[in-house]
């Protein structure tokens, strides 16, 4: 598997931000699921938004001014 | 007997089926705890209470759906909000037409070194908003105030206070819409509005147990919350998240519940505020307009018009206490009503009704002309068997 092709996480402080990035990402045709958040990675909630690292770039545009407080971290 | 519901100021019944159907289809396919946990089936339960959010943004013109805090009703978005954001030495401006879910927590407040004004209103239960500036004072720091009666069901002017307080900048809108939202446009922005509870289980045909306090952005860093507790975020902390909304919405949430308000919020951004509106107006109209033909027997309390009021009419009848009016209308009508003080003595007071009350009826979406014309036929029966009932 190549970078581009290996998965990204996003981490949030809540599960209200996590289901609002979901629905922003999703609109914009990203593929994105939430998944319980990896014990490595620690988080505020108990989820995250996988995505393929990609689109990492256009991820961080859709949420970036829209959600107060997100991370993206490689899984 | 067929039974005529006329207390929907007091809960809207019946429900549309959209509402049950949702209550029942949450509970068979999803019941998660929301937030909770990774897994499907609470990531799912999330999804709905999210959309929920999403709906009742949508219908009150609020930008961003997290700003939303859901609570049990409508009387502990008013605590949030007054018991919060108030502290010793602070002023607050309410008025003469206000619910116990407003007086008591203020009357509770003013205990503990708060000073508050209460505004009186017209003996019709209206509000001059020139009588609000004028109790303005150093160190006022909020006007709460209903959008409309639960009494006699007079808008206030909520739209001119809003606009006099935001160009003042350092007091506060409260607003009480538990009448009013999804009855009446209620939009955060173009009225000005800081602080809005608003209930699910009227106008907005979701179940009992739901409401919800909008927030303004910036202002939640002032106002603490009630309670505390778990929130599905931040768990390694012991600390109460500082964010909305978990900061006000410790506890499992009521997530059927919640399921049940997306679904009555939906049937009105499906039916339209505008169609609601007109039809439980002229449903008003028509009763008032009946109550009128009989004005020697009858005292209406409130505006008597219906373009000033939500669906609700507050009456008395000569020589007939409320008590005895409402069951004598159950008995042999089948109409289920509201005699009393209706949780609100400060609007009575007002009215000169005081402490007997009134009779009220109030109206709903699912009412028709025909209803109407049986709750104007009973009280033309009881006018007419006067006090020998």
């Amino acid at each position: 598997m190549t970078q581009k092709e290996s998965p990204s996480v996003v981490l949030f402080e809540s599960i209200s931000h996590a289901l609002r990035a979901e629905k922003l990402i999703k609109a914009a045709n990203i593929s994105c699921k939430l998944i319980p958040v990896p014990r490595h990675l620690s988080s505020d909630c108990g989820v995250c938004l996988r995505f393929s690292s990609g689109t990492k770039e256009h991820v961080e545009n859709i949420l970036q001014g829209k959600l107060d407080f997100f991370e993206i971290k490689p899984l | 007997m067929k039974t005529i519901y006329l207390d929907n100021a007091a809960t809207s019944f019946p429900k549309p089926e959209a509402m049950l159907a949702a209550m029942i289809s949450y509970q068979q396919n999803i019941g998660g705890s929301p937030g909770r946990s990774g897994h499907g089936l609470s990531i799912d339960a999330g999804r709905i209470v999210f959309e929920t959010r999403e709906t009742l943004a949508r219908l009150l013109n609020i930008e961003d759906p997290l700003r939303i805090a859901f609570t049990k009703n409508s009387t502990e978005a008013l605590n949030i909000a007054l018991l919060g954001f108030l502290k010793r030495g602070d002023h607050v401006i309410t008025t003469g037409m206000e619910h116990n879910s407003v007086m008591r927590p203020l009357r509770f407040l003013q205990t503990q070194g708060v000073e508050l004004s209460v505004i009186p209103c017209s003996p019709q239960g209206e509000l001059d908003p020139e009588d609000i500036k004028k109790a303005f004072q150093k160190h006022t720091k909020l006007v709460v105030l209903t959008h409309a009666s639960n009494v006699t069901g007079t808008i206030m002017p909520v739209y001119e206070i809003g606009k006099m307080i935001r160009a003042r900048g350092d007091v506060l809108l409260c607003v009480d819409a538990a009448q009013t939202a999804g009855a009446l446009p209620v939009d955060v922005g173009k009225m000005a509005i800081d602080l809005l509870a608003f209930t699910g289980h009227k106008s907005l045909y979701g179940p009992q147990g739901t409401g919800g306090l909008y927030i303004r952005e910036g202002l939640d860093r002032r106002i603490a919350p009630l309670m505390r507790g778990g929130t599905g975020s931040r768990s390694e902390f012991e600390a109460q998240p500082d964010f909305m909304p978990d900061k006000y919405e410790s506890g499992t949430p009521n997530a059927i519940g919640l399921a049940g308000l997306g679904a009555g919020t939906s049937f009105i951004l499906e039916q339209t505020l505008e169609a609601i509106r007109a039809k439980e107006l002229q449903l008003t109209a028509r009763f008032l307009d009946q109550l009128d033909e009989d004005k020697n027997h009858v005292t209406v309390y409130g505006s008597g018009n219906a373009v000033k009021q939500t669906a609700v009419v507050s009456f008395n009848l000569t020589n007939i206490t409320p008590s005895d009016a409402a069951l004598y209308f159950e008995e042999k009508w089948g109409i289920m009503c509201r005699p009393g003080l209706h949780c609100a003595p400060a609007a009575h007071k007002t009215l000169g009704t005081f402490s007997q009350g009134t009779i009220r009826f109030s109206f709903g979406f699912f009412n028709n002309e025909k209803d109407i014309d049986h709750a104007a036929g009973a009280v033309r029966d009881l006018i007419q068997k006067g006090n020998k009932i």
